[in-house]
């Protein structure tokens, strides 16, 4: 399993993986949103946490159509469903993988992004924090999502319509930690966000196995 | 249960329900109508525009029951591989989305008068707003893929993932904000509003039930049809 997370890994650093891409895009956005709605720092910090949040979920969704198209496509799927290990901790490893790829880049590089808006210190720990937490439900989700879209031509079109609505409890939470914090109240959305996560993260690789098992049925 | 997934008993049957239903459903609905529309009285806050009520909160009801409808055939056509229960299952989501869209539109019509504003982001509307794009996603998910028992398990995926999410969905807008008035129908200690508006509620609500059910049923039928004509076809062909 670690050599399958690690294969995933050292595919996605390299050209063509989307890691880096997924990034880029990441700051992108956060740098194109200043630039529409104006340069006012007190309105920037405002809106950071859910415009970072947003730019974390759309970033993540990215380098899905990627995660199960490659291997089906190639037909190392096959082999890796003949291996002895089930689709279900292949499906795990895999949203594993996609995190270490995109989510946790995207929580480390939020910082920096959030300091441009001017977001306290205080509420860009809460930011990474709660990235940090929320981001494995998105690869969680997403994973489920690829698996269902595999045998579609243009998967990636679809994909973000079935994703995104599924994932906005964590955006919902994760925003709300920031704001939360910037207006020095005491409210639960972490540990909601934990919950949300921890349930996505639990479930969603039986789902996705299932969905990658029809797939490969024909 | 299993007994009526026979496609022709279920042809024989559907066709004996369908005129008593769609019956039913016409009358409650022109009953409601009447009711709502003429018999009660304006509301002493609201005035007229508490009509909308009449259309709009049975259009709520039924867009919910839509989606457990399908999730529930979904779940049988995963479980049992049944294909009357996929095309059941097919047949309810663009009529839950459009429940949903009325839903909706009517709910900023009514929004404009009372909140004055088309939408504002309260909790209900927006889970709905989610509601109908989980709808769409599970319609475009089955078009998009053309092997149809495929197409059938993988939307009975997605919408088994979203009958499990949507209590979630539905929590966390509500907990992101609430401007949307509670519960005021099914509460403890009777419901809050008069039985002047609540006995037309209750027609119409039963009514546009109804009315899904008929309309779902000519859906399957349809559907139905459609494979046989496919398969006359193909046999046909030379």
């Amino acid at each position: 399993m670690s050599a399958l997370v690690l294969r995933d890994l050292s595919l996605a650093a390299r050209a063509g993986g989307g890691a880096a891409l997924a990034l880029a895009f990441f700051a992108m956005v956060a740098t194109l949103v200043p630039l529409g709605v104006g340069s006012d720092l007190a309105l920037l910090a405002r809106i950071a946490g859910g415009v970072l949040w947003v730019a974390a979920a759309l970033a993540a969704l990215l380098a899905l159509d990627r995660l199960f198209q490659a291997d089906f496509d190639d037909g190392s799927l096959d082999l890796i469903a003949l291996s002895p290990h089930s689709l279900e901790a292949v499906s795990f490893a895999k949203i594993v993988a996609h995190w270490l790829a995109t989510g946790l880049p995207l929580a480390i590089l939020s910082p920096l992004l959030a300091l441009l808006f001017g977001l306290p210190a205080p509420a860009i720990l809460a930011l990474f924090v709660s990235l940090m937490i929320g981001t494995p439900a998105i690869s969680a989700v997403g994973a489920l999502g690829a698996s269902l879209t595999l045998s579609i031509r243009r998967g990636g079109l679809i994909l973000p319509l079935l994703v995104l609505p599924l994932i906005s409890p964590a955006v919902i939470f994760g925003a709300g930690t920031v704001l939360a914090v910037l207006d020095g109240l005491h409210n639960g959305a972490l540990p909601l966000l934990g919950a949300f996560s921890l349930a996505a993260c639990a479930l969603s690789p039986f789902a996705s196995a299932a969905a990658v098992r029809l797939n490969l049925a024909s | 249960m299993l007994r009526y997934a026979n496609p022709a008993r279920f042809m024989q049957l559907s066709a004996a329900l369908l005129p008593w239903l769609s019956g039913a459903a016409a009358a409650l609905i022109a009953l409601g109508l009447y009711l709502g529309l003429v018999a009660a009285p304006p509301d002493y806050q609201q005035g007229d525009t508490v009509r909308i009520m009449f259309i709009h909160v049975p259009a709520a009801w039924v867009a919910m029951m839509a989606y457990g409808v399908m999730a529930a055939a979904s779940l049988i056509g995963l479980v049992w591989r049944h294909p009357l229960a996929d095309v059941a299952a097919k047949a309810a989501a663009p009529l839950g989305a459009a429940f949903t869209a009325l839903g909706l539109i009517t709910g900023s019509l009514w929004g404009k008068p009372m909140w004055g504003a088309w939408w504002v982001w309260d909790g209900r509307l927006t889970s709905f707003l989610l509601l109908l794009f989980l709808y769409l996603g599970y319609i475009a998910l089955w078009n998009a893929i053309e092997d149809e028992t495929r197409a059938a398990r993988a939307a009975a995926i997605l919408a088994l993932v979203g009958a499990a999410n949507l209590p979630i969905i539905e929590f966390s807008v509500d907990w992101w904000t609430t401007l949307h008035q509670g519960e005021s129908i099914v509460r403890a200690g009777g419901p809050l509003i008069s039985a002047v508006f609540l006995w037309p509620l209750f027609a119409m609500a039963l009514g546009y039930t109804l009315l899904f059910f008929v309309l779902w049923l000519l859906r399957i039928r349809t559907e139905i049809f459609e494979r046989r004509a496919r398969s006359l076809m193909l046999e046909g062909a030379p």
